[in-house]
């Protein structure tokens, strides 16, 4: 028998489904994967007694979806009650929920299988996993004696997805946290609309930008746990209330007719010839299958970054000031006569890493008295303008927007360690618009560099509409024909 | 717009983080680095426009204002590192 961890979500349940596996079969197998997988640090914390009673429940179900016996891998920053969830920070070491996020009760309600928490970034804030309290996540591929970073904030997902430790993943997307370690990857990462996926019992990062979405092997595994993840929920002010279309429904891989839009402002300098020629091969292959190819225009690109920059860093800086060593998580030991203020500044002095703090501060600054309207106010209206540009190009026919996921292939862990870090943050350049103006989008496995690493592409669509977006990354998938696997090294 | 030593050690005192006086001089370095990105939105012209409050443009979502959860003061404890009596205990606030 083929290893079942190898199986893609709509195989597994098919093969379920005609009685030739079970759920303990092939959550037996991911746990065996994932215990051989230590030098990956995908996972954070493992569950593998609860795994198997979630896979004898699952095969004992007389009522199936698609996602019954499915095991799962979930990112730290969601909350699965009583299970260790840390963000992948020292300020909540020892947390353990004692309520479920709404997507999690949702994935555990249509019969998924919990195998673990998920390596990340520390409060999702970083484009490596480098910034992580667990260490650092690998990515899964190698063309030489360095080890390559799975991408961040999503890595742990990513490289647990590319080397089969799991069938698929939940990710968050703030910046490209879902898309960019996808393509890191070689696998899907999809950032649904803002609004579709509930936001409550997600450890918050920044508010207006968060959006939680699946990352699977396949197009037609992210729709299916899509599917799972998405809807309306009271409990997030923010979630939206529309109809949950049959997102697998969609993928007829008929795309004849569909208008896709090719932003020139995303040709950027010193971007890669390798970049680019994936990005002209994408093009052709979408007219291959039938779609009308435009030029377009979104001339506020350039500044997405720069007002991703000052409205992320100031939501965070109010979302975590709830870590204070009070009511959660660690608290810094005192010295005698400290003070409460004392016991905030060394909490949060010795709980957040470097990276974080200096978000929380430079979100501090851009709020303070005197900078409100210079920057945050400006970034605001920079953003009022970026979203305007995606809506008149909709408006004008495009149904979706096309473009490279990432400037450059993976890079080595630690070869960013002297940088400062606006070079880092140079990563989020391509998808960050699109978290900026609520938008989904979608990265696809496209093609291998010169050296063997995988490259994506992402697709853009027009809000809540994602079974579009996904019949149009089903259609580049199938012909792409990306099949490439990482070989195992570790 | 570029930051100095005072301000570096005014916003660490706001964010409620502490920094040692050594590390002020990188802290501050990191921080130009950073408004050096963002001082590009200079370059728009936002005259007239309204700044974003909501990414969709549905309104938010209203409901009866009445109690609908509580009375679990055992899980909101569960977690704290130090709690007594039913309460979170904090270093005395007040001389």
């Amino acid at each position: 028998m083929t290893e079942l961890n190898r199986l893609t979500i709509a195989e597994a349940r098919d093969k379920m489904a005609g009685g030739e596996i079970t759920s303990v079969e092939l959550t037996e197998a991911c746990l065996s994967a994932i215990e051989g997988a230590g030098v990956l640090g995908a996972f954070a914390h493992t569950t593998p007694e609860r795994a198997l009673d979630d896979a004898r429940a699952a095969d004992a179900a007389t009522e199936k979806t698609g996602l019954t016996g499915i095991p799962l891998g979930i990112k730290d920053l969601f909350c699965v009650e009583g299970v260790p969830t840390q963000a992948a920070s020292r300020i909540l070491e020892g947390f353990k929920p004692q309520y479920e996020s709404t997507i999690t009760r949702q994935l555990w309600g249509s019969g998924a299988v919990m195998l673990g928490k998920l390596n990340m970034d520390e409060f999702a804030m970083g484009s490596s996993n480098e910034t992580s309290v667990y260490g650092n996540a690998v990515n899964p591929w190698k063309v030489d004696d360095r080890q390559l970073t799975p991408g961040g904030s999503s890595g742990g997902s990513a490289a647990a997805v590319a080397a089969d430790l799991c069938l698929g993943a939940t990710g968050t997307d703030t910046g490209g946290s879902i898309r960019q370690p996808a393509a890191f990857t070689g696998t899907v990462g999809l950032k649904p609309t803002y609004g579709r996926c509930s936001r409550w019992g997600v450890v918050a990062f920044a508010s207006s930008l968060d959006q939680a979405g699946p990352m699977t092997k396949t197009v037609r595994d992210a729709a299916i746990l899509l599917g799972g993840m998405a809807g309306h929920d009271p409990m997030d002010s923010t979630s939206a209330d529309l109809p949950l279309p049959d997102f697998e429904a969609a993928l007829t891989g008929d795309i004849r007719g569909k208008t896709i839009g090719i932003p020139r402002e995303y040709r950027v300098d010193n971007m890669p010839a390798e970049i680019d020629e994936l990005w002209a091969k994408g093009r052709a292959m979408l007219e291959e299958a039938g779609a009308k190819i435009v030029d377009i225009s979104l001339p506020h690109t350039k500044y997405a970054l720069p007002a991703y920059y000052v409205i992320a860093p100031a939501e965070a800086s109010s979302n975590l000031a709830r870590y204070d060593g009070v009511r959660f998580g660690r608290r810094a030991e005192l010295a005698p006569g400290d003070g409460i203020t004392d016991m905030y500044e060394k909490t949060r002095a010795e709980g957040f890493g470097p990276e974080v703090q200096r978000r929380v501060m430079v979100g501090t600054y851009v709020l303070s008295a005197g900078y409100y309207d210079a920057y945050y106010n400006r970034a605001r209206k920079v953003r009022t303008l970026i979203k305007r540009d995606f809506d008149e190009a909709f408006a004008a026919g495009v149904d979706a927007i096309l473009a490279p996921t990432t400037p450059t292939a993976a890079f080595g862990l630690g070869e960013m360690a002297d940088a400062d870090p606006v070079q880092m943050y140079l990563n989020d350049v391509f998808t960050v618009t699109v978290n900026m103006a609520g938008l989904p989008g979608i990265s696809v496995p496209v093609g291998l560099d010169a050296s063997g690493l995988p490259l994506g592409l992402q697709l853009v669509g027009r809000p809540f509409e994602e079974g579009d977006l996904l019949n149009l990354a089903y259609a580049l998938e199938r012909e792409a024909a990306f099949v490439a696997k990482p070989a195992r090294w570790w | 717009m570029s930051i100095d030593l005072e301000t570096a050690r005014k916003v660490a005192k706001l964010a409620r983080i502490r920094v040692e006086d050594e590390h002020l001089p990188e802290l501050a370095q990191e921080f130009n680095a950073i408004l050096g990105l963002i001082d590009h939105l200079n370059e728009v012209d936002v005259e007239g426009v309204e700044p974003m409050t909501s990414v969709t443009p549905q309104r938010l979502k209203r409901r009866v204002d009445v109690v609908t959860d509580g009375d679990q003061p055992a899980k909101v404890l569960a977690n704290a590192p130090d709690a007594r009596e039913g309460f979170f205990a904090v270093p005395k606030v007040v001389e």
